[in-house]
């Protein structure tokens, strides 16, 4: 029982030190590099790891940290070279790194207690038991230690230099004639985002990381347009991810990671379809009603066009406006509807006619056009 | 030791067959600016793979690679609806397909680890992938996967060629755009799905980029570069599998894209024309030429207010109104034979310095003749 809520209590510190540095890759167009960056520091940790024999040193952090700082080093410089795109360059030296740091792995697998399965997804289920000891004081899971720090790192990092990632990130080149080096800055992130994916890697895995760090903050996108609004979200979305993720994998007996990645899915999901400013759903309605809202104009300029004429009898009926407007019966009624509601038109069985008000919608929707 | 039995044929077959196709398709993705997208694909096959089997409970490589097929291509279509409806832009779409397809992936196998059956273990070879456990069945389901792939490749060629230089152009002709998007799209997803059994998941979208980025290098012709990419794809494969056939516990996947990342690396520095090296080299020479330039028609205006055009001069006012080191620039114009320097750190003109100095000004100012 205590474990579990140790387990609960390391996914929502990652989800959360995840969420706050992945709310920049979002906005400035480098989701990807998380991608890129929590495999390519497998092979740091790999070496490092030859080094100290030792799973739980700091250098190993250190290393790993340094390996994604090079993998974006190198993915800058392959582009700055102008041989490749961005998207190419990106693709090419993270599974080169992340190659070489399996292979080493599998040929030194027999006396190393590192297999590229639990690299890449995490067991978080067993982070609880690599205690942290200090002279035989048991502080509880090092995992939990590792991630706090990183968290407030994360938080540290990002509220000093709030000004300056937010001026960045929205308008870089004023940043850059402001003094403040855009250079410097995404370095500087990116080394956030690499400490980061290292102190998750061994809990919750390279691609729980990635979800945790793109799917919390898009979803964030799609509800609020505030910086400030948009970094508690994706920091909320991730916990409820983390800990929504951990009950439905107990339930099923699935792997944890994979659950919490699911949620997250779930939550942009439900964002993208009922999202009250950009979900479909609401783009649909949105539609729907602009549609009912002009045709119901085009019917006061219709009614207009042959007030008065001898025709006006058969023309401005309901039944007319099937075959002359082309609309379908239960399109024609929801658009009389429309103009009844609007008061610019009264119906007398079949016949329809303008108020003073539908006159006047009517004259100017002419002349506007 | 190696030895070319039976099972190694068919393992060499099979990654030959991937390396091929995934090099062809892979040349359009990365021309086409796609090239994420088959990190996508390939994780968001996982759940395909594992659905498939949770519903029959049959490995047929077949129904597991047009399971992967239908969940990639769901990912790709989602990837577009996202761009297309909301503000997310690419990158993250990718990110987010990426890794919620392969955490659901991960919860299925782990459900599917847990089934009571002995059918299931193989299912985690999908992760790293595994050549070695290649049958023949399986390379034939490839093998007419991959031809049907690369047939219709062949059979849209032109059209796909349009698409892919000039979008606005293959529109006003009429082309159905955004059917053609969907065609190849889906070929790169068979592409990706053809390899997954011994690349992985995981590895699968280097196959798509690499080839086609080695051989974006040596040509700037689009016929050229599919049929390299391809070579270069089945190439990397054939030493892949036979390299982890050779050397015990080496990883087929890891393997064959180590093979075809250094192929890339020889590629971006040596690759003739666009070789980053021979681009180093180059402009060293331009830089050297202008140095050479500038320090010939220094010594002469120096000498012109002294009517004599040979006398000599302190390096030191040399280096003052020059760029760069002015030593070895003179050291080096010295063996060329255009300046002398009759005392230490004095230097003068030759007369063909002095002919070299007045053709480089003449140059510079234009229109004058060389003599």
């Amino acid at each position: 029982m205590i474990d579990q809520l140790f387990v609960l209590a390391i996914a929502c510190v990652v989800a959360i030190a995840c969420a706050l540095p992945g709310v920049f890759l979002v906005l400035r167009q480098v989701a990807l590099m998380s991608d890129a960056i929590s495999h390519a520091i497998l092979l740091g940790i790999v070496i490092v790891f030859f080094i100290v024999k030792d799973l739980h040193s700091p250098f190993l952090i250190v290393g790993a940290a340094l390996t994604g700082i090079l993998t974006v080093v190198l993915t800058e410089l392959v582009i700055q070279s102008g041989r490749l795109k961005k998207d190419a360059a990106i693709g090419l030296i993270f599974p080169f790194f992340f190659s070489i740091g399996v292979i080493l792995i599998t040929q030194f697998a027999g006396s190393v207690h590192l297999d590229s399965d639990a690299v890449l997804l995490g067991e978080i289920a067993f982070a609880p038991f690599n205690r942290f000891l200090i002279m035989g004081l048991d502080l509880g899971p090092i995992s939990l230690w590792v991630m706090g720090a990183v968290l407030v790192l994360n938080v540290t990092f990002i509220t000093l230099f709030y000004k300056e990632l937010k001026l960045s990130t929205f308008d870089s080149a004023l940043a850059a004639s402001m003094g403040f080096s855009p250079v410097v800055l995404h370095y500087a992130l990116m080394s956030l985002v690499s400490i980061t994916a290292v102190g998750a890697f061994d809990a919750v895995g390279s691609i729980l990381v990635v979800a945790l760090m793109i799917t919390p903050p898009a979803t964030a996108y799609l509800l609020t347009r505030q910086l400030k609004r948009m970094l508690l979200l994706s920091a909320l979305i991730g916990i409820l991810s983390a800990v929504m993720g951990f009950f439905f994998a107990v339930a099923i007996d699935a792997s944890i990671a994979g659950a919490m990645a699911t949620v997250t899915g779930v939550f942009f999901l439900l964002a993208f379809c009922f999202s009250p400013d950009q979900g479909v759903l609401q783009k649909y309605l949105r539609l729907k009603a602009q549609r009912v809202s002009f045709s119901a104009t085009m019917l006061l300029v219709q009614l207009l066009d042959h007030e008065g004429t001898d025709t006006e009898r058969e023309e401005n009926t309901v039944s007319n406006m099937i075959d002359h407007m082309g609309w379908t019966e239960p399109f024609v009624k929801q658009v009389v509807r429309h103009g009844l509601h609007q008061k610019a038109i009264i119906r007398k069985g079949d016949g329809l006619f303008l108020t003073d008000l539908g006159r006047e919608l009517a004259r100017s929707a002419m002349t506007h056009t | 030791m190696l030895s070319f039995d039976y099972t190694l044929i068919v393992v060499l077959f099979g990654t030959l067959i991937l390396g091929l196709v995934s090099g062809c398709l892979g040349a359009f993705a990365l021309l086409r600016r796609q090239s994420l997208l088959g990190d996508a694909i390939s994780h968001a096959a996982l759940p395909g793979i594992c659905i498939v089997f949770m519903l029959t409970y049959s490995k047929h490589p077949l129904l597991l690679l047009l399971g992967a097929a239908v969940a990639g291509w769901i990912g790709t279509i989602t990837v577009m609806a996202v761009v297309r409806h909301t503000s997310v832009k690419e990158d993250a779409a990718l990110g987010i397909i990426l890794s919620v397809f392969f955490g659901m992936g991960l919860v299925f196998l782990t459900i599917i680890q847990r089934m009571p059956t002995a059918q299931q273990s193989g299912l985690s070879t999908y992760l790293f992938g595994s050549a070695s456990t290649l049958l023949l069945n399986d390379v034939i389901t490839m093998a007419v996967l991959g031809a049907i792939t690369l047939g219709i490749l062949l059979l849209f060629w032109k059209e796909f060629k349009l698409l892919t230089f000039d979008r606005d152009y293959a529109q006003s002709l009429g082309f159905p755009i955004s059917r053609l998007d969907i065609l190849i799209t889906t070929l790169i997803v068979f592409s990706i799905v053809i390899g997954l059994q011994s690349v992985g998941v995981v590895l699968m979208s280097a196959m798509i980029i690499a080839p086609a980025a080695s051989a974006r290098q040596w040509t700037d012709k689009l016929s050229v570069m599919v049929c390299l990419s391809g070579v270069f794809g089945a190439v990397s494969g054939v030493i892949g599998a036979l390299l982890s056939g050779a050397i015990s516990k080496l990883p087929t996947g890891p393997t064959i894209v180590v093979v075809i990342s250094i192929i890339v690396i020889v590629s971006l520095l040596f690759a003739p024309l666009r070789g980053i090296v021979w681009g180093a080299m180059r402009q060293r020479r331009y830089r050297d030429n202008i140095r050479f330039q500038t320090m010939l028609t220094n010594l002469m205006l120096f000498s012109e207010s002294d009517t004599d055009p040979f006398y000599p001069h302190d390096i030191a006012a040399l280096t003052a109104i020059g760029r760069g080191p002015a030593r070895k620039a003179m050291a080096d114009l010295k063996e060329k034979g255009l300046v002398v320097n009759p005392e230490a750190d004095m230097w003068a003109l030759t007369a063909a310095g002095l002919k070299e100095a007045r053709c480089i000004l003449a140059d510079k100012i234009g229109g004058a003749s060389h003599d």
